[in-house]
């Protein structure tokens, strides 16, 4: 029950907030947030402890063989729990800007919350589906409403890519359907499909495409950097911190099990594919001069990285990759989130428009250095123990794939000490001469940020511990 | 059997009921009271097939199938007169003669629905077309009406002719004219038949406006009086699939004719789906993208009919009810603007947020976005198709193109949310809110739960 209630606490918050007005839909959201936090954090503990209770299965659709049928891994949970305090934190953040139109901001940004939960909590291939549209249209509306001065080209664009992956997706699903013994979506089903290693070969495609371009892997990236630019800064942060994770749950909890031998002769290619993706969009962050689109690229770079390591597919690596999943979506929202502050501050987003913030904005400079670090994964920090598992798994995958991708690393401390410098540090102009610091919600979501970086970083024990059981039946698939 | 004879007398009570009632909402309400007991008589006639249909004079089949798809088509006209029933008396005088033509449009769609004869076959086409080239010219004054309706005629007649010569090799083949016993299913089938067969496809396939035989399509539907257009579109087109449907299905039952006939079928499903998709999104006016958005949608209900399996007797049934819907709703909104271009569309969430919202559901299900009636009835075609084995390319071009069908539906959403504008919009009434709401939630029901329809199969 308490699954199901992670996704009807949102969507139910979300249908109410559009009847709002005032601050109605700030303090909605913010408590519907918070509720989604207790309870994701009461189903880890639930997961410990009984892990059966947490699934739920209700008749839908029987003459297809569909059924309303969710349920929790050790992946969900993380993932669930990061879906809830990402927009805890968004929420946070936002709570002294008046956005047009808040009743609609408010119940759509829910809405996308209930649609993601639902994608990481489905365990029936079309239900599945379901919810891996329904997280997109709302977010398409925000975006195109409130979003930069190209949005609705630019978000149109993100919505048709998206959405032609998903159909060929659909095909996949159909089709393995038909060769399920029991015409059923169920997963179970699904993982005892008869698929000859030829359909395989294809069907591999069909799913990848799909998530590679949620992801977004090199060369289904390009409406990445234009759309997290364009998009308003809260959106951005819930496309970024955990719609893109979508892709990778999707490769993890469908792809690899349902065709362990397709992802196997593929996984060179794609391998390859998301090297290309990590240098290239390093090179690229590395001469960017506008903010977001930076941070775009470097988030292209990382998740090219955990693609890559998925499909090493030994126990290290997947832990990595699940891991780094969590971390690497809590330090991309911290960094959004001081985007968020300085483009509310000087209304620019051109790095050389900026400099010498440090003297003026001294707690947000403090911040941004140790987010900063941590998306670079310095140890201590939350984003080593994911990225060092994920190298130790590339290496023994192969050698050469490793140590291309281990020019990543070196190219992201690169362009993130760049980006520190030209922001805080340097000559201040006219522009940052006003900056006022941080308003009393925007520390407290950063705390909140830096002190998982913190935790995280040292004790990363837990976290391991709630994801170890996906990783290690997913990397004996193949 | 009782919706088509409930439906013809209606149509005939209806044109006597233009000599005697002057009041034009009187006439609505006969229509609407009319179509309700059509559709009542026909779900009564429920019971007695649920268990296997019955012949009659080796004319008439009545099936569970027939009559649900029946219902399907009394119920969408039921909404069509609810929601775009008052626009009849802008066209022209004879309100009530509008109402009985397109009884009698839809006696002819019953009839296209449970033939089981060639000559009840070609009775059919011809009693649901020939209402439709006079509703075509209804608006008298207007030179694109009456364009429209002439071409429509020409063209109509030409492939009535087609069916007939059609029908007529067939029987030559097989001597007789009754569908069950054509031995089109055989392992080698007569030159003749073989001939009449493809005459035939040629034939129905212009009625559903499949390409290459679609030119009448944007013109005729474009020329039309829209109110007509919006029933043209949906519950018509939908019987000639029913009438295609049923006419193979059954002939070619236990057959292996497939072969060819998948080819010949799956080419024109494929350039409908890809001449209908690029076209519409290139035009300017939303009726016009409508018209060919209508032969984009033809595309995928002939996937039904390539794929000739069960679960494309379903699918059709479903985008039937699903297509029909939106398409009708999207019409009554469009016909309350006043500029039909994209930009007349422009800032209507501001204006009307309820008409903005209904249009928004309605584009979502003919785009086939989840939680929508559309998306269930792309589902079942596709997955007709993916069923049949042999058709993957096809399945591929086809959500290719559902992709592209996203640009030009989402166009309307764009300018109604994200456009600043003033449109020029008539002020609506209560009643025509009340059936808008019904329209979405029927479109939000079935896309949540499309057993709702086909648990009664």
């Amino acid at each position: 029950m308490l699954t199901v209630l992670l996704i009807l606490i949102p969507f139910i918050a979300g249908l109410i907030a559009f009847g709002l007005k005032g601050s109605g839909p700030k303090v909605l959201g913010m408590i519907s947030s918070l509720a989604t936090v207790v309870i994701a954090i009461g189903t880890w503990c639930t997961f410990r402890t009984t892990p059966d209770s947490l699934n739920f299965v209700a008749n839908w659709i029987p003459q297809l063989g569909s059924q309303f049928r969710v349920g929790l891994d050790g992946m969900g949970v993380m993932l669930c729990l990061l879906t809830a305090i990402a927009s805890l934190l968004v929420f946070i953040t936002i709570y002294n800007r008046n956005y047009e139109k808040a009743n609609a901001f408010y119940g759509l940004m829910l809405l996308s919350q209930a649609g993601l939960t639902g994608v990481f909590t489905a365990f029936d291939a079309l239900q599945f589906y379901i919810f891996w549209e329904l997280a997109l249209i709302p977010v398409y509306f925000l975006c195109s409403f409130w979003g930069g001065e190209k949005r609705i080209a630019v978000t149109f664009k993100f919505f048709v890519y998206t959405f032609l992956g998903s159909l060929l997706m659909l095909v996949g699903i159909i089709y393995i359907y038909f060769q399920t013994p029991d015409h059923s979506f169920s997963f179970a089903s699904f993982t005892g499909a008869n698929l000859n290693p030829e359909d395989q070969k294809w069907l591999f495609w069909l799913f990848f495409v799909a998530f590679a371009i949620k992801m977004p892997v090199f060369p289904f990236h390009t409406w990445q950097p234009d759309t997290y630019e364009q998009s308003p800064t809260p959106v951005t942060m819930i496309l970024s911190g955990v719609m893109v994770k979508m892709g990778l749950f999707g490769v993890i909890r469908w792809l690899l099990p349902v065709i362990p031998q397709g992802a196997a002769m593929w996984s060179d290619v794609a391998i390859v594919l998301c090297i290309i993706g990590i240098v290239y969009a390093s090179c690229i962050a590395m001469v960017q001069n506008d903010l977001k689109r930076l941070i775009a690229y470097s988030s292209i770079a990382h998740i090219g990285l955990m693609c890559a390591a998925i499909f090493a597919n030994n126990e290290q690596s997947l832990q990595g990759v699940l891991v780094q999943m969590f971390n690497h979506g809590i330090n991309i929202i911290g960094l959004w989130i001081i985007v968020e502050v300085i483009q509310n501050r000087l209304g620019v987003k051109n790095l050389d428009q900026m400099g010498g913030m440090a003297q003026k904005a001294p707690r947000m400079a403090i911040f941004l250095v140790i987010i900063s670090l941590a998306n670079i994964g310095l140890p201590l920090t939350n984003g080593f123990i994911g990225e060092f598992l994920m190298f130790s798994g590339l290496f023994q995958y192969n050698h050469w794939f490793m140590a291309f991708a281990g020019l990543g690393i070196i190219l992201s401390a690169v362009y993130t000490l760049g980006m520190i410098q030209k922001v805080i540090f340097g000559q201040g102009n006219e522009l940052t001469e006003t900056t006022t610091d941080l308003q009393p919600g925007e520390t407290l979501a950063l705390s909140l940020v830096v002190i998982m970086v913190l935790v995280l970083g040292v004790y990363p024990k837990p976290m391991l511990d709630l994801v170890s059981g996906t990783s290690e039946v997913v990397s004996k698939l193949f | 059997m009782n919706a088509l004879i409930s439906t013809a007398l209606s149509g005939v009570v209806l044109m006597f009921v233009g000599l005697f009632v002057r009041n034009k909402q009187h006439i609505k309400f006969y229509a609407i009271a009319a179509i309700l007991i059509a559709f009542i008589a026909n779900l009564a006639q429920y019971p007695a097939v649920e268990h296997g249909g019955y012949i009659m004079y080796g004319m008439i089949e009545v099936t569970k199938f027939g009559v649900l798809f029946n219902a399907v088509a009394l119920g969408a006209a039921l909404l069509y007169f609810l929601l775009s029933g008052s626009e009849f008396e802008k066209v022209g005088e004879h309100v009530a003669d509008y109402f009985a033509l397109v009884f009698f449009i839809l006696s002819g769609i019953m009839l296209a629905a449970s033939f089981s004869n060639l000559l009840m076959l070609f009775l059919a086409i011809e009693i649901m077309s020939i209402p439709q080239y006079i509703l075509a010219g209804a608006d008298k004054k207007s030179l694109k009406s009456n364009e429209a309706s002439l071409k429509y005629f020409l063209m109509g007649s030409f492939s009535t002719g087609i069916l007939l010569m059609g029908i007529t090799l067939i029987y030559g083949a097989a001597g007789t004219f009754e569908i069950s016993g054509l031995g089109l299913g055989a392992e080698s089938v007569h030159p003749l038949a073989l001939c009449g067969i493809i005459l035939m496809v040629f034939a129905l396939s212009f009625k559903v406006s499949a390409v290459p035989f679609h030119f009448w399509t944007p013109d005729v539907y474009d020329g039309s009086p829209t109110v007509f257009t919006s029933f043209m579109s949906t519950v018509v087109k939908a019987g000639g699939f029913i009438a295609f449907l049923r006419m193979f299905h059954t002939s070619f039952a236990g057959g292996n004719i497939s072969e060819h006939w998948t080819l010949i079928l799956s080419i024109i499903t494929a350039v409908t789906l890809i001449l209908g998709n690029f076209s519409a999104v290139f035009q300017q006016s939303v009726k016009r993208m409508l018209a060919y958005s209508s032969i984009a949608q033809a595309g995928f209900m002939l996937f039904a009919v390539v794929a000739m399996n069960n679960m494309g007797a379903q699918g059709i049934i479903l985008y039937s009810a699903a297509y029909s819907i939106a398409t009708i709703g999207v019409f009554a909104v469009l016909m309350k603007l006043k500029d039909y271009t994209f930009e007349g569309f422009n800032g209507l969430a501001k204006k009307e947020p309820l008409l903005a919202a209904a249009v928004a559901v309605f584009l979502f299900s003919l785009a086939g976005i989840p939680v929508t009636a559309g998306f269930f009835a792309k589902y079942f075609v596709l997955s007709a198709a993916i069923q049949h084995g042999h058709i993957l390319w096809l399945v591929i071009i086809a959500v290719l193109c559902a992709a592209i069908s996203v640009y030009y539906y989402f166009r309307v959403i764009i300018a109604m949310y994200f456009k600043q504008g003033e449109p020029e919009v008539e002020p609506v009434s209560g009643g025509f809110k009340a059936a808008l709401i019904l329209a979405v939630l029927l479109v939000l029901a079935l896309g949540l739960f499309p057993n709702l329809l086909l648990c009664w199969m």
